[in-house]
């Protein structure tokens, strides 16, 4: 906690009653919108994806909820534990669906694949499960990324970023942790050290090189209240911490936003073709 | 003079411009049926906020010759009416447009003058700015009539009140923003505590009618609300629901608030004219 600054942590704290009810009819209006009372999510066992859980099952009632449990023979009993207790903590219908048997094949025959290429190749594997599993389920995919690895692009793109909906990319991970407790999410979830759960051991923090605490803060400053690097650097960052991380979010931009379409007609979509998401007649 | 004033803080479908209209029409039924006087929509509550490229799609011309104005002009005839739209002019310049409807007549159309293009806002890209802020009379007093960013700025409430409005009725689709600690978002603060000021600057009634729901991810916070020239709450809607909010407001109580606190008899409105005058021809100058 070295670069975390106290009255910039309490500028961070949010009214989580606020943020309960807009994220509550978020998710109710956007699925009413698709013409569905449904929704899958997969449950890693993780903070977000439990209170991105605890939000759909408020807006959709728990038994329209469908939770599935993904593991890799890698992933921790921990997680599917903790997965559990959500799911019983809610009342929510669910699936287990390994990807182990799935992935090897695909591991095996690339025996030089990185940590980093297996972790997203499962990420994927599980983003093709819950669309495939929505079709029969009848539901939109529930997005669980928060503003601060969307930020950072701590994500595999089409993995986990593959989804219908995002509720919380617009809280910092320190702000979900806040989220969590007001809705009563199981205690050990909200305690335990933040993991991708990709490989043994892994935490987002020692992968990242920083904590969530300090980096949510540089973050606030930086894009919430838009100050430039030499204000935060006079805040107390240090400039390489501070730099690094802006570097990350300029690299990751394009995991945000969709591909460009190279602009030949009058009318092009992505350029002069606007119209809202919602935008459903 | 007691009236009745009704805020429809409703849901408008983007881009259907039939949906809307039909539910216009059941928030009118519900209205004569509590004794309304004045029913206020909020902006583009016939089409929705974001209509970008739909615009040519749900503009609308202001006269009976539209079926849609006619329906509301009809409907103005029970009680008054405020509704927002997308305004085509004659010569096919698109404006958030709102009227102020009675009687089955039109009694003023206002343009909004500011379009935010800024931040999550992109009306200057759509839009043509209105030219005009003028007060107009009602049956009940004489009125003026703003939308949404229009009262961010003084000015244009100002000369209003110059031109002789009572009665400030503003209307608004302000997205949700600026979650913190506090009780309220810090968006809807900002807007009720300007209310509050315009009330108690102006010694006027403020009347805010503000909508709900959700488009994309942008969240409308509701919480409609009626000041007094005294700068308090006759009525505050709740946040975030759907719901037509009443209230009665007593045309007095500018009597007496006027009497204790002159304000607009002290007023010295050609110390203004000359003060921007002189502004003006510095500004003028200088370039």
């Amino acid at each position: 906690m070295s670069q975390a600054n106290t009255s910039i942590a309490e500028r961070l704290k949010i009214n989580t009653n606020l943020a309960r009810t807009i994220l509550v009819g978020f998710i109710a209006d956007q699925i009413a919108k698709a013409g569905m009372k449904r929704a899958v999510i997969g449950l890693s066992g993780g903070l977000d994806s439990a209170v991105s859980a605890y939000l759909t099952a408020e807006a959709l009632g728990p038994e329209n909820l469908l939770a599935i449990r993904m593991p890799y023979k890698t992933s921790s009993p921990d997680s599917l534990n903790d997965a559990d207790a959500v799911i019983k903590a809610l009342g929510l219908p669910s699936m287990t669906i390994p990807i182990t048997e799935m992935a090897d094949p695909l591991f095996a025959r690339f025996p030089d694949m990185s940590e980093r290429r297996k972790g997203n190749v499962m990420a994927r594997l599980r983003m093709t499960i819950l669309y495939d599993q929505s079709v029969p389920w009848g539901g939109l995919v529930m997005g669980t990324s928060n503003k601060t690895e969307l930020l950072l692009g701590y994500s595999t793109i089409y993995g986990d970023s593959g989804v219908a909906l995002q509720p919380i990319g617009d809280l910092y991970k320190t702000q979900v942790r806040e989220l969590a407790a007001a809705l009563g999410v199981p205690e050990q979830i909200i305690k335990k050290p933040p993991s991708a759960d990709l490989w043994q051991g892994q935490t987002d923090e020692g992968e990242l090189g920083f904590t969530y605490a300090e980096v949510d803060q540089l973050l606030y400053l930086l894009v919430d209240e838009r100050y430039t690097i030499d204000e935060v650097v006079a805040e107390g960052f240090t400039r390489e911490f501070a730099e690094d991380v802006w570097r990350r979010v300029k690299s990751n931009h394009y995991k945000r936003t969709m591909p460009n379409i190279a602009k030949l007609s009058q009318r092009t979509i992505g350029h002069d073709f606007l119209y809202l998401r919602d935008w459903t007649t | 003079m007691r009236l009745n004033i009704g805020m429809a803080q409703m849901y408008p479908k983007l881009g259907d411009v039939r949906a809307n209209l039909e539910r216009h029409l059941a928030y009118v039924d519900q209205a004569s049926a509590e004794q309304v006087d004045v029913l206020v929509f909020p902006e583009l509550s016939l089409t929705g906020y974001q209509v970008q490229d739909l615009v040519p799609e749900v503009a609308i011309r202001a006269s009976a010759d539209d079926d849609v104005f006619r329906a509301l002009l009809e409907a103005s005839k029970r009680l008054d009416i405020v509704v927002g739209f997308v305004q085509e002019d004659s010569r096919n310049r698109f404006h958030i447009a709102s009227a102020y409807l009675a009687g089955g007549e039109t009694l003023h159309i206002h343009h909004k003058l500011y379009l935010p293009t800024y931040g999550m806002f992109d009306e200057g890209r759509y839009f043509a700015p209105g030219e005009r802020v003028t007060a107009f009379n009602t049956r009940y007093g004489r009125v003026g009539l703003l939308i949404c960013e229009d009262f961010w700025h003084v000015s244009p409430a100002y000369l209003l009140w110059l031109d002789g409005a009572d009665v400030l009725i503003f209307h608004s689709a302000s997205p949700s923003r600026g979650l913190d600690r506090g009780d309220r978002l810090g968006g809807s603060r900002w807007v009720e505590l300007v209310n509050q000021a315009y009330g108690s600057m102006f010694t006027n009634y403020v009347i805010h009618c503000n909508r709900v729901g959700y488009e994309d991810g942008k969240n409308f916070w509701g919480g409609s609300s009626i000041v007094d020239p005294n700068g308090e709450f006759v009525t505050h809607g709740r946040y975030f629901e759907e719901a037509l909010i009443t209230a009665s407001i007593d045309l007095n109580e500018l009597h007496r608030t006027r009497s204790r606190l002159p304000l607009l008899r002290d007023e010295r409105t050609p110390l203004v004219m000359r003060e921007l005058t002189r502004i003006i021809n510095k500004m003028e100058s200088e370039r």
